[in-house]
């Protein structure tokens, strides 16, 4: 390119950069310093090389447990990882909103149980029944993706969503099928009660007996899908998912057949789904149509929300973290250690400049303190009760907040003036929410104290749902997911 | 233009449109000869883009027939023409934002490439082979553009793009499809004195160092003038003149169609 008056380019290194973008500014900004000399150096890591990171410490874990509790927490938190991945393809990918995604994990279980169990009187070896069952699974993806690829975004939702409850439906009332040219009623779900009596898995001999083999087995499949699936984001196809995403037009222009990409992410997805659903119904030994409602759902849903949709690494992590913490918060003691943890973690990004935030700090410490002093001279019943645990926190909390004898009654007062001062908290603006954090902290920690520890039933569910409201306020992307841009 | 009688790569006969009781494009005839770079020109609403959509597939003509290399467009998927060998920009920019701008244009060669999924799991010596090229098509496509869309930039999403390096992708964007002709939906719009002037350097340079056959939608005259064998005239989805650059701008019903009966008449 040469003439006498081409302009000059802008961003040539031997020139002063004047008027470079912010995304210039940015990067070369996060470049400097030995943290982007570290950052550079692990960015260049291609992603498969990565997973050993997170598969060595997982595969440790048997050896520090011996509670079959633990080791079936262990292997429902990797189901849900495998999950994570196969729901990342349709959604995270290719921006396809698919709410019917549990019933390809149903299909697989109950593809398993029928296959390999006395129900049917079928007892298949497992590397025939998983072939079958994620090749039926991959089939019935392909069928739901048919009438639904060309519905965008809520509608396609929608649709989806009526499948999942359609798979439900069929669960829960094909067990007295009238068949035709065959005497009575068939049995084929064995409805609500679910089929139980599985048998093992069983690889060329092998049989899979304790939860231990179990969770290996899961962990190696875990890993398979994980490498095979950056490869593919690696590739033309995980590209023009990807671009599919982006913009459908443009992409089927640019010579992408959108039709049969998203065809493809769908079956692709339903596929791993499909092979989930037979590890769990192995490892649980039977099936039942509750495994696959709603709550599981959106259970996934906000685990993938966590990790940060169209990261790998992201969405497994997602996964571990609020399966975990959902075990973790069925006991008080873990719990209490959860929501300080979250409380002392999360603030930090939520409260900004850092100033701020040791203000709010200092002064919620400072505050209670003052608070028990005052209930203890002027309203005994207040500081009656005691905590239940022996930890340091406990103790600390025990000289800290208000313990009444009878924390049932004011809790709930409490628990709606917490409400209460949330809300406030989002309408008010610089100094006076400052100010306002401070008795609400405090109020949320009397909150979890008096009535929701002893509730963990019912308090994990709301712990988590807080847990991602605050992530999503300072991370909109999730903890790995990179921020993506609507309109510029 | 060489002396030997043109081939036509492009030919519209008889083309027509409507949207409801709009006729949009009516009982056009066009056809864009190999190696040429035609100009289609008309006031907002003549039909421009519209025409542009009729050969890449997006709608569907109420009557006439697009031909390419001889062989009929019609009824054919858009990523099937595209395969074929027509590409296009886009008047509003519709780049892949949240990818890179070495991506945008890798994902672009999809159709003229072919690992499928279970190579690409396996990671077949073939597939990587593929991928290689497809990085290496990036590279070069983007290395038309001089400095501008190179080294860090390769790695930056494309929404942090400038408006004009944004038209540029675009057009990396195009040529790595493989097509033979390009349909450029004004490129130059949004761009500044220099970066107009660049653009129609560029235009040239893509026929003559590309091999590209183009057909340009544009209302900057300047570029019009400078890079144009043949300009057409739409109004209202008719063709109201067409020839030589000179010829059209003079022609009293394009300078109707723009400035109104009166300015015409008194020309």
């Amino acid at each position: 390119m040469s003439g006498p008056d081409l302009p000059e380019i802008p961003d040539a290194v031997d020139r002063p950069r004047v008027g470079v973008d912010e995304w210039v500014e940015r990067v070369a900004g996060s470049e400097a310093g030995w943290q982007g000399a570290l950052r550079a150096r692990l960015e260049r890591i291609p992603v498969w090389a990565k997973l050993p990171v997170l598969v060595v410490p997982i595969a440790l874990f048997p050896l520090f447990t011996s509670s079959d509790y633990l080791m079936q927490v262990g292997i429902d938190t990797l189901v849900f990882m495998l999950l994570a991945l196969g729901l990342n393809i349709a959604v995270g990918w290719a921006g396809l909103l698919d709410l019917g995604y549990i019933a390809f994990f149903g299909f697989g279980a109950y593809g398993y149980a029928m296959l390999a169990s006395d129900h049917f009187g079928v007892h298949w070896q497992t590397q025939w029944v998983i072939p079958v069952v994620v090749a039926a699974t991959v089939l019935l993806g392909f069928l739901v993706g048919l009438p639904s690829r060309r519905l965008l975004g809520d509608y396609l939702a929608i649709v989806t969503l009526f499948f999942l409850q359609l798979f439900l439906t069929i669960l829960l009332n094909a067990d007295r099928l009238n068949v035709p040219f065959h005497e009575g009623e068939v049995n084929f779900t064995r409805g609500p009660n679910g089929i139980s009596d599985l048998d093992p898995m069983r690889l060329f001999g092998w049989r899979l007996e304790s939860l231990d083999e179990y969770f290996y087995f899961a962990l190696g499949a875990f890993a398979i899908v994980f490498v095979g699936l950056a490869f593919v984001n690696n590739s033309r196809t995980g590209r023009a998912w990807r671009a599919l995403r982006e913009d459908p037009l443009a992409a089927e222009l640019m010579s992408m057949p959108v039709n049969r990409l998203k065809l493809l992410a769908f079956a692709f997805g339903a596929g791993v789904a499909g092979l989930t659903g037979t590890i769990l119904a192995a490892s649980q030994s039977a099936v039942f149509p509750v495994n696959f409602d709603l709550t599981l759902l959106i259970t996934l849903y906000a685990m993938v929300i966590l990790g940060g949709f169209g990261s790998l690494p992201g969405v497994a992590i997602g996964a571990i973290a609020i399966n975990v913490s959902l075990e973790a918060l069925r006991t008080p003691e873990d719990a209490s250690w959860i929501f300080f943890g979250l409380l002392v973690l999360t603030l930090p990004f939520v409260i900004k400049p850092l100033w701020r935030w040791a203000a709010v700090f200092i002064g919620t410490i400072v505050f209670g303190f003052v608070v028990h002093v005052l209930a203890d001279a002027f309203w005994e019943r207040g500081t009656s009760a005691n905590v239940v645990g022996e930890t340091w926190i406990d103790r600390f909390v025990d000289s800290w907040v208000l313990l009444p004898a009878d924390p049932v009654e004011l809790g709930r007062v409490a628990y709606l003036v917490l409400v209460a001062g949330v809300l406030a908290l989002t309408l008010l603006r610089g100094w006076w929410r400052t100010i306002t954090y401070i008795p609400v902290l405090y109020l949320a920690v009397c909150v979890w104290e008096n009535v929701m520890v002893v509730q963990p039933a019912v308090s994990r569910y709301i712990l988590i749902g807080a847990m991602l409201v605050s992530l999503m306020a300072a991370r909109p992307q999730g903890l790995f997911g990179t921020a993506r841009v609507e309109i510029v | 233009m060489s002396s030997e009688p043109a081939v036509k790569l492009l030919e519209l006969t008889r083309l027509s449109k409507a949207f409801g009781g709009l006729q949009v494009i009516d009982d056009l005839d066009l056809h864009v000869d190999e190696g040429e770079i035609v100009s289609v020109i008309g006031p907002n609403g003549a039909g421009k883009t519209t025409l542009f959509n009729l050969i890449t597939g997006v709608y569907r003509p109420d009557a006439g027939e697009i031909t390419f290399e001889g062989r009929s467009l019609l009824g054919i998927e858009p990523h099937e023409i595209t395969r074929r060998g027509v590409a296009r920009t886009f008047q509003t920019l519709r780049l892949f934002l949240n990818m890179t701008v070495k991506e945008n244009v890798m994902a672009a060669a999809y159709g003229h490439t072919k690992a499928g999924v279970l190579r690409s799991i396996l990671r077949t010596p073939g597939m990587r082979r593929e991928e290689r090229e497809i990085a290496e098509l990036a590279e070069t496509r983007l290395a038309f553009f001089g400095q501008r869309l190179m080294g860090y930039r390769w790695n930056q999403p494309a929404y942090s793009l400038s408006y004009a390096n944004r038209r540029r992708l675009e057009i990396a964007r195009a040529t790595a499809t493989g097509a033979r002709i390009l349909l450029l939906d004004e490129p130059a719009a949004g761009m500044n004195p220099k970066e107009t002037h660049e653009i129609t350097e560029l235009i040239a340079k893509l026929r003559t160092d590309g091999g590209y056959t183009i057909l340009v939608i544009e209302h900057d005259m300047h570029v019009v003038e400078g890079i144009s064998d043949r300009v057409i005239a739409l109004d209202h989805g008719v063709k109201i003149a067409e020839g030589s650059f000179v010829s059209v701008a003079t022609d009293p019903r394009v300078v109707e169609a723009y400035l109104g009966t009166k300015a015409a008449t008194t020309k």
